[in-house]
């Protein structure tokens, strides 16, 4: 299933709604580097707190994903990892390298605040 | 009657996502913790993925098991894909044949309280994971 990408001002959202297959993850990655040039996105936020699982191929994807926006000039954060999810990131030895993270989507923005002024 | 096993046919990225949700919903009716029950489901996502990169085809299946008074689930991963030949290799952080991560073998051993893998050069691997319930 496509992730709806919200536009809010010079930031985009994408606020994913259920499990993702590997396509729906590249897909999401694609249609939000294609977005971000096309309304001139200073921030992306990328919600995933309803994601059951963060395997290695979402976290390398959406890391993918952050480093494609980074190259457009805007910033990443990704928001709402849950705290089982985060440990099984850990233990797996998953990082999401220099990607922003915060808590929720407030936190998120307000993170993309500051760094985007 | 509750069902003890649940085979989940593998030959697409969709089917990763059949098989650790029914990995995941098995967990969670024997009773295991969320913690334990994303680990199992995160673990199930890579050897499914491996089976989707490495052998096209294959199949999981979920049991609910027990040993003695221990009670657990159980992962088998099996496909009929083209084997590993250098299973030392495959279980090192890192190693990785396609531009994958190379964490999924290892990452899912340290995810399951049980791990072991047979492969045949030619006919195919097999991954068995436990997780006993705490």
């Amino acid at each position: 299933m496509r992730t709806p990408i919200l536009k809010q001002g010079k930031y985009l959202i994408a606020s994913i709604q259920s499990a993702l297959t590997d396509q729906d993850l590249m897909n999401l990655r694609d249609d939000l580097a294609a977005q971000v040039s096309k309304y001139r996105a200073h921030g992306v936020i990328i919600d995933v707190t309803v994601l059951d699982v963060m395997d290695s191929f979402a976290t390398r994807t959406l890391r993918d994903l952050a480093q494609m926006v980074r190259l457009r000039g805007a910033e990443t954060v990704i928001v709402g990892i849950q705290p089982e999810v985060a440990f099984a990131m850990v233990q797996l030895g998953l990082e999401l390298g220099n990607v922003a993270t915060a808590l929720d989507l407030e936190e998120g923005l307000t993170l993309l605040h500051q760094r985007t002024q | 009657m509750e069902q003890r096993f649940k085979v989940i046919p593998i030959r697409s990225d969709a089917d990763i996502v059949t098989a650790r949700l029914a990995a995941r919903s098995m967990a969670e009716r024997m009773g295991f913790s969320s913690v334990d029950v994303v680990l199992i489901a995160t673990a199930v996502s890579e050897v499914a993925r491996n089976i989707v990169a490495y052998a096209k085809q294959g199949e999981i299946t979920v049991t609910n098991t027990h040993r003695g008074t221990k009670k657990g689930l159980e992962v088998l991963a099996r496909d009929e894909g083209p084997g590993i030949c250098d299973l030392t290799q495959v279980m090192q952080d890192g190693y990785s044949t396609s531009r994958s991560l190379g964490l999924g073998l290892p990452g899912s051993k340290r995810l399951m309280d049980e791990f072991e893998i047979v492969s045949q050069v030619g006919s195919g691997t097999k991954v068995t994971m436990r997780k006993w319930l705490r």
